[in-house]
């Protein structure tokens, strides 16, 4: 009977040795240790053998068991790897193939530009206005220092729907509408972009209609040096933290003292080239200090009160930054324009 | 204005700076230099040469053979141009002269016979056609008898000078005259400036018993001065003078129009010259011009009159239009002997009016509107008779005819130390103040740090004390401010909820794949009504016009943001860019009254279109084109990210498809619509099939809640059921939700479509359509009985109401 069992052993063995294939492992599997399966039969016959062998006989016969029950799992661990194998490289795909596209639309750049503005100056305490773009002429020009016969109204030749209405030419009505609504009772700050027009031809540096952003600060006791502080902290991180700035005397109605401001030019770094026509400077903004009238005006004791204003061009401000050389092109929506500035 | 830096030296010493520098301090301080320019490019060795002979060539017709005299020797040049004669004084390149564009001059052999140089024209020398007198833009140029042979041509020609152009603020109307012009540069450099002389050999006889001065509006014309001029010989005024009015961009005419002229540079002052004989009268009348009275002006123009004109008259008809221009019948000629010279103070607003009238816009017009000096009305007048006593043989009267109500006072500011530091954020000492009032020479009393400031009248654009803030500051110089931070109130910044709402709407629609535009509001008639939305239909708006717009295009604002949205699709699909999905968020303007007097209603809208291909996945063969649904799923999104429940209705619109538009709802309220474009409006704007959307911002914000409360998450299972109805085609799927949301609630949570069906085993003119009913309980486990309960009964109510059978 062991070599019998032996026997069984050898054969179960070098079958699962040969066998190549998962359901035949079964089916060995099946035949040797199933019910009907060969190492039972001859376990049946286990009665038949004296007390004194039996224990001998059942050792051999679990070794038999255990030899072949191994074996089988072994054999099975090896042929599912290969089936798996198998599996994996039949659906392996062509990974450089396109993926499944998905729509990525973008804010226009002006738009782009101003939020970047708005969110430096909201960090800094500002709150975001915004006034009709149908204005009256009371605050487009005369709560700006700006009277029907002033000389500067030359300057902006504006859009007007009738005697008393047209487009705004400037969002600093804005500023005189917030004034009037804080009623000289308290300092604020704010900004204030939006649309507006003037009589301008369409050309590569004009445009019947573009934006502004405009800012104002009115409290007690402030100074000119804030507003230089304040404008360097916008041109550094508007542009880098490397430019210089510098202010130059200029004239607005609505400011007393008057200031434009450059930055130093990035090309050239200061030097001079034809972006900055050999100056070294670029011309950002125009600014300067609350004009007491305006400050009267808008309900604010100039006496108490002081403030500084300041307004820019976020045309202007993408042009420079990105390189647009078409005021047009802002306003053309060229899909592959509009296209270029998709990154948040 | 331009200014010459050889003239301006008359004034201010500027040695040792060089124009660029120059440049670059007046522009920090304040006017900003827009050019420098040099009159001629360098040459050298160029000399004044006398013509002796000048005959033909022997061997060629348009050449000459001159011989020329360059002081230490006698030059034989071959010459061609028309004008060379014997006699003249001429520009003469010698032999290893380098003119521009580093042309040599070399001894030459011409047709046979030798060339030793070259006489010159202006333009060889390097001159712009604009610095060049009329008569000598063709040929040679021909210097004044008295020119010293053998010297270098540059002082005479002023070929040396540079010319900054400052582009003046309308405040410092002082910079429209080289004097205001030596007072900045004198301010800036610390240096004095120099008076040109106004000095005068009267004669005995009097001004007075030539002419009489009658002014009938004082506020209109508080000064005129008439200066008498007799025995003046009109010929070309001096080289000099001629290169400085050249250098400012006027052209020589003969000595007394030019030394009106030059004056008016100097001193900032327009005056005019009339010949006295031909007034025909004794008597200067200044009034209103009568309705409809004319003057034929010095261009030869006619020109109708207002009573908002004033003119100058010789007590019968107008001889000059007041501040503007001259009249033709007193108009100075050759044969001019006698002049009366106009000084003059005008009002600036009178002036205006006029040059708006008229479209007359002149040198002196222009000083006129920006305001003049009246310190300086009677002594340019002195100015420019000293000059034509010089230059014009002239016998100047003695005495000004005069009428004078003008105010010369100077504006007195008060100003102290700690308010300019507590304002400028600086540290400036009162001794610093003084000095740069006296740099800028302003008169002044100081006590201690308490300045009272006589702002000159030349400076009329100072008044208040932050004009004085400004002086100081720019003289001390912005570059010395201090940089700081604010240190008052602090403030809370931020958005508005509406600014928050804009941004979530731009943010979300970019996210799904659209890009944002930025057209006009203003747009044309025949676009200004298409395509408004049904609730500012209902409103029957007014399109506002422009009482004055630059083209057709843009002549109104609009009532709607797609027709321009639209041009800009045509735009890019005639560019072969066909998949196209924009948006715009941006104000309609809308009026109920039929003349616009009060400020429309500005209503923020976001708008988009789309059209082409909306997925495109080439090798998996996944191609979407936009259509409706695409658009819908869009909108559906954009409500479902804002919060709001969305309701959609067909609806005919027009210019939109009539059977693929809707309009959308917040409740009851229209708040917008979606569609396709009417085919035949595609086919008017070149587009192929376009779908839009638009809706009114600013109902949802009404509507909207920012802040969402939490629901519990249910802790019950749900129940699905599915029911498909047969209906008629007319009958639209979301009516029929409606209806069973009614039905079913509070129990349904949710009813989707998830099939339609229509053709075969159906009957003409029906259709099929499943829905996936959600049935939730927050409360407990279902029971069967209560959903199959609300089952029949939704069953039953959406076959009464909508005529459905349930499909078996
Ligand atoms: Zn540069």
């Amino acid at each position: 009977m062991q070599e019998q069992l032996k026997a069984i052993q050898q054969e179960a063995l070098s079958k699962v040795e040969e066998v190549n294939d998962l359901k035949e492992l079964q089916a060995i599997k099946v035949a040797y240790l199933g019910k009907k399966g060969s190492l039972t039969q001859v376990l049946r016959g286990m009665g038949k053998l004296s007390p004194e062998e039996r224990p001998v006989v059942g050792e051999i016969a679990n070794q038999v068991r255990e030899a072949i029950t191994t074996a089988i799992e072994e054999k099975n661990t090896i042929l599912e790897n290969a089936a798996l194998e198998k599996q994996l490289q039949a659906e392996s795909i062509d990974v450089t193939l396109p993926g499944r596209p998905v729509k990525v639309g973008g804010p226009h750049l002006l738009t782009k530009v101003i939020e970047e503005i708005e969110d430096l100056f909201i960090g800094m305490g500002y709150e975001v206005r915004e006034g009709p773009e149908v204005e009256t002429d009371y605050y487009n020009f005369e709560a700006l220092n700006l009277p029907k016969d002033h000389p500067a109204r030359d300057m902006q030749d504006s859009f007007y729907i009738t005697n008393e209405l047209l487009l705004r030419t400037h969002t600093s009505p804005v500023q005189a509408r917030t004034m009037k609504e804080y009623n000289g009772e308290k300092g604020f700050k704010m900004i204030c972009p939006g649309k507006v027009y003037r009589r301008d031809t369409d050309d590569a540096t004009h445009s019947h209609q573009f934006t502004q952003i405009e800012g104002l600060y009115v409290d007690k006791d402030v100074k000119m040096s804030d507003l230089k502080g304040v404008l360097n902290v916008f041109a550094k991180r508007m542009f880098g933290e490397d430019r210089k700035i510098r202010l130059r005397p200029s004239f607005f109605p609505f400011t007393e003292p008057s200031v434009e401001m450059d930055i130093s030019c990035k090309v050239c770094d200061g030097h001079g080239c034809n972006v900055c026509k050999g100056t070294g400077w670029i011309e950002i903004l125009g600014a300067g200090m609350v004009h007491p009238n305006v400050l009267e005006m808008g309900g604010y004791d100039p006496n108490v009160y002081s403030g500084f204003a300041f307004g820019m061009g976020p045309e202007r401000i993408a042009m420079l930054k990105y390189g647009v050389n078409d005021i047009r092109q802002f306003y053309l929506n060229d899909s592959r324009f509009l296209k270029q500035f998709h990154q948040a | 204005m331009l200014v010459s830096l050889n003239w301006l030296k008359e004034y201010v010493d500027i040695d040792g700076i060089s124009p660029e520098e120059l440049a670059e301090k007046v522009t920090k301080s304040g006017i900003e230099v827009d050019s420098v320019e040099y009159i001629a490019e360098n040459s050298s060795n160029v000399v004044i040469g006398y013509i002796e002979s000048c005959e033909k060539h022997p061997n060629a017709d348009k050449l000459n053979l001159c011989q020329v005299n360059v002081g230490e020797e006698t030059l034989q040049i071959i010459c061609g141009a028309p004008n060379v004669r014997q006699g003249q004084k001429v520009a003469v390149a010698k032999p290893g002269a380098v003119l521009p564009g580093n042309f040599k001059i070399k001894k030459a052999k011409l047709r046979g016979v030798e060339s030793f140089g070259m006489i010159c024209s202006l333009q060889e020398l390097g001159f712009d056609e604009k610095h060049i007198a009329k008569e000598y833009a063709e040929g040679i140029f021909v210097f004044p008898e008295d020119a010293p042979v053998g010297e270098s041509v540059e002082p005479l020609l002023n070929s040396t000078d540079a010319v900054l152009e400052f582009d003046l603020t309308p405040n410092r109307a002082d910079c429209l005259s080289m004097l205001g012009v030596a007072y900045e540069v004198g301010a800036l450099l610390d240096k004095p400036v120099n008076l040109p002389s106004e000095k005068v050999n009267a004669t005995t006889e009097k001004a007075a018993d030539y002419i009489s001065v009658k002014v009938d509006d004082e506020k209109l014309n508080p000064y005129y001065g008439a200066f008498v001029i007799k025995d003046v010989e009109i010929k070309a005024s001096p080289l000099w003078m001629q290169n400085y009015l050249l250098a400012a961009g006027i052209r020589p005419i003969n000595n007394v129009v030019d030394i009106t002229n030059y004056v008016l540079l100097e001193y900032g002052q327009p005056l005019h010259a009339f010949d006295y004989d031909r007034l025909n009268s004794k008597e200067i009348v200044v009034r209103k011009a009568t309705e409809g009275e004319k003057i034929i002006t010095l261009d030869d123009v006619e020109r109708t009159l207002t009573s908002e004109n004033l003119v100058i008259t010789n007590g019968k008809e107008p001889v000059a239009l007041a501040g503007v221009m001259g009249g033709a019948n007193s108009e100075v000629t050759s044969e001019t002997t006698n002049i009366l010279l106009e000084a003059a103070y005008f009002d600036s607003i009178s002036i205006r009016k006029t040059v708006k009238a008229t479209g007359l816009r002149s040198e002196a017009s222009t000083r006129y509107e920006k305001g003049i000096d009246p310190n300086r009305v009677r002594q340019a007048g002195l100015r420019a008779c000293h000059l034509l006593e010089k230059y014009a043989g002239g016998k100047v009267l003695e005495g000004v005819v005069e009428f004078d109500k003008l105010d010369r006072s100077e504006q007195t500011v008060a100003i102290d130390t700690k308010t300019i530091n507590h304002r400028l954020g600086t540290t400036i000492t009162s001794d610093e103040i003084a000095k740069i009032l006296e740099r800028l020479q302003f008169n002044y009393e100081r006590n201690d740090e308490q300045f009272t400031v006589y702002a000159p009248t030349r400076r009329g654009d100072i008044a208040i004390f932050e004009d004085m803030l400004e002086e100081v500051a720019r003289i001390y110089g912005y570059d010395n401010l201090p940089f700081t931070l604010p240190t008052g109130t602090t403030t809370v910044g931020g958005l508005t909820k509406k600014q928050q709402l804009r941004r979530s709407i731009k943010n979300y629609l970019e996210g799904v794949g659209l890009l944002e535009t930025r057209t006009y509001s203003l747009t044309s008639e025949t676009y200004v009504r298409k395509l408004v939305s049904p609730e500012i239909k209902e409103l029957n708006p007014t399109p506002i016009s422009l009482a004055m717009p630059m083209s057709e295009e843009h002549k109104y604002l609009r009532l709607s943001i797609l027709p321009e949205l639209l041009k800009t699709v045509s735009y890019n699909l005639a560019r072969n860019q066909a998949n196209l999905a924009y948006y715009e968020i941006g104000s309609i303007f809308v009026t109920d009254e039929q003349e616009v007097t009060k400020q429309p209603d500005e209503q923020l809208r976001v708008s988009g279109v789309l059209t082409g291909k909306w997925l495109e996945n080439l090798w998996q063969q996944e191609n979407k084109k936009v259509d409706f649904y695409v658009v819908k799923g869009i909108v559906e999104g954009l409500f479902n990210h804002l919060e709001l429940p969305l309701r959609v209705k067909q609806v005919q619109i027009p210019d939109m498809h009539p059977g693929r538009t809707a309009s959308l709802l917040l409740g009851d309220k229209l708040v917008g619509f979606i569609g396709q474009l009417h085919p035949a409006l595609e086919k008017e704007l070149d587009l192929k099939e376009t779908y839009v959307f638009d809706i009114n911002v600013e109902a949802i914000l009404e509507t909207h809640h920012h802040e969402p409360s939490y629901m519990q998450i249910p802790r019950y299972p749900s129940v699905t059921r599915d029911i498909a109805f047969i209906l008629d085609d007319r009958v639209a799927a979301g009516d029929v939700k409606e209806t069973i949301e009614e039905v079913g609630a509070p129990l349904v949570k949710s009813v989707q479509v998830f099939d339609v069906y229509k053709g075969d085993h159906l009957e003409e003119g029906k259709k099929s359509i499943a829905y996936s009913l959600l049935y939730q309980d927050p409360e407990k486990t279902l029971v069967d009985e209560e959903v199959e309960n609300s089952y029949q009964a939704i069953i039953a109510a959406v076959s009464e109401k909508h005529g459905a059978y349930v499909r078996s």
